[in-house]
């Protein structure tokens, strides 16, 4: 009954797009501003025990590979808008072949 | 005799009025987010090196280049973020019997649930 | 003012004799309670009878006389003269769709496109229920749950404000598919199957990006923006759900 398979990248893209718009905003003050900027000055250990434990590794996998397949859909389609859409198949591959290559990446550097 | 003319689609189809624009600078947005994961994988990927290596990274962050791109990446962020809730009542309609639930409670309350997250992940990190 | 004039910049094509068409600039009278349409009939009438255009009802139910004035997708019946004087207007055909003839545009591709999502009642083999047994009940939550699709009055604007139907020839687009969910919405409707095959593909809800643009121009609030992403959602849930070893497949 499947007609098309695009629900399952729809959905990635869709999830992608909840979390992304829930946590980056926040998270790009904490990374890009506080820390630099001295607003916050958590120690090491602090750091460090936040990003050891389980609940945080699976957010930053999530976070990460979501992130990145809701980049691949919408990239791929505005290429695709932009006049690009004989090399659709070509620019499907490259995004979410790149998101797939991301969460693997991800998981990669948690399990450290 | 019929011999109808059709008008092209230009290429810059989308620079042509001020909401195909916000249309491309909301899908360019993307990019922006799934550049910052990155960034934020890096920086775990640097904690796991020990301090030295996380002290490192943040202290490059203070070049002015970083503050202003981080600006940048912000701004794109925050376009997704308020574009996306604004649109969520379009996509998830709630009704009890024939009243529907205003768009504007729909919307509303992810801007509630970004702002409870996000105090959220300030009080977590600020250790 | 009874010497106020305003100018309208009008797209004419003459397929006899034109290989592409090109602008003409008329003065018309200017009157505070005249709308575009006011404007291009009073030039077939004083001007030019060649002037080719489509209307009827000129108070915003028929949807024939949908046109792009000043770039934007608009029912010419419903645009005041007074929203743009003294500035010029610029009058167009739709746009993404064949020129006829000036103002005329071919629509055969948005018949075809709104017979395709069958947008009418169907019911199973043998359910349709005898005359004798009255009528089908529907309580106006029923009612509510498609009403607002049902609202379009096929005048085309969200099919010219949206890019994708300019950018693929074969997108089914914004008002066949709200219709379609209106019909799949339907309480007394059973042939929501029977339409995914032409709703849940590429050539429709899948080819939507979203820009919302088909449901900023739309006169008759039918939100087709909010009928395709709820397409999405729900044709999403059935793919999940067909997964599911127990679900009738």
């Amino acid at each position: 009954m499947a007609k098309s398979n695009e629900p399952i990248v729809w959905s990635l893209f869709s999830a992608g797009g909840v979390l992304t718009a829930l946590t980056v905003p926040a998270l790009i003050v904490l990374l890009g501003f506080a820390m630099p900027l001295g607003w916050i000055t958590p120690s090491f250990e602090h750091v460090d025990g936040l990003v050891g434990h389980w609940l945080t590794k699976l957010f930053v996998v999530a976070l990460v590979s979501l992130g990145l397949f809701h980049w691949a859909h919408r990239f791929r389609f505005t290429l695709v808008d932009i006049g690009l859409k004989s090399l659709d198949t070509l620019i499907a591959v490259v995004c979410y072949g790149g998101a797939i290559v991301g969460t693997g990446v991800a998981i990669y550097v948690v399990w450290l | 005799m019929s011999k109808p003319y059709t008008p092209p689609m230009p290429r810059n189809w989308w620079n042509k009025n001020s909401a195909y624009r916000l249309f491309m600078l909301r899908e360019l947005s993307s990019v922006f987010v799934a550049l910052f994961v990155l960034e934020l994988l890096c920086f775990v990927s640097q904690v796991g090196q020990g301090e030295a290596a996380m002290d490192r990274f943040i202290t490059s962050l203070e070049n002015p280049i970083y503050l202003i791109y981080h600006v940048v990446v912000l701004a794109f962020a925050l376009l997704h973020s308020i574009t996306w809730f604004n649109l969520t009542p379009k996509v998830m309609v709630i009704r009890r019997g024939e009243e529907r639930v205003p768009d504007v409670l729909v919307a509303g309350s992810n801007y509630v649930a970004c702002l409870a997250v996000s105090l959220l992940l300030w009080w977590i990190v600020r250790g | 003012m009874p010497d106020e004039k305003i100018t309208l910049e009008i797209l004419r094509y003459h397929p006899e004799t034109d290989e592409k068409p090109s602008f003409q600039t008329f003065e018309v009278p200017y009157h505070e309670d005249w709308v575009v349409l006011d404007a291009i009939n009073w030039i077939k009438e004083h001007v030019d009878g060649t002037l080719t255009y489509r209307w009827s009802c000129r108070m915003g139910v028929c949807g024939s006389c949908g046109m792009m004035v000043n770039g934007t997708p608009r029912l010419t019946c419903a645009v005041f003269l007074n929203e743009f004087h003294p500035e010029p207007i610029k009058v167009e055909p739709l746009a993404y769709f064949p020129i006829e003839r000036d103002l005329v545009t071919v629509m055969d591709s948005f018949m075809e496109k709104l017979q395709s999502v069958k947008p009418w009642l169907i019911r199973n083999e043998g359910e349709e229920k005898p005359l004798e047994e009255g009528e089908y009940l529907q309580s106006p939550a029923e009612l509510a749950s498609f009403k607002q699709f049902s609202m379009c009055i096929n005048c085309m604007l969200c099919y010219a404000a949206c890019p994708v139907t300019g950018l693929e020839s074969e997108f089914v687009g914004p008002a066949a598919i709200a219709l379609g969910m209106r019909y799949n919405r339907d309480s007394r409707d059973q042939g929501r199957e029977q339409r995914q095959e032409v709703i849940a593909s590429h050539d429709a809800i899948w080819n939507c990006t979203f820009v919302g643009e088909c449901s900023v121009v739309c006169p008759k609030n039918v939100d087709p923006a909010g009928a395709i992403q709820q397409a999405k959602v729900e044709s999403t849930i059935d793919w999940y759900t067909s997964l599911l070893p127990w679900t009738k497949k």
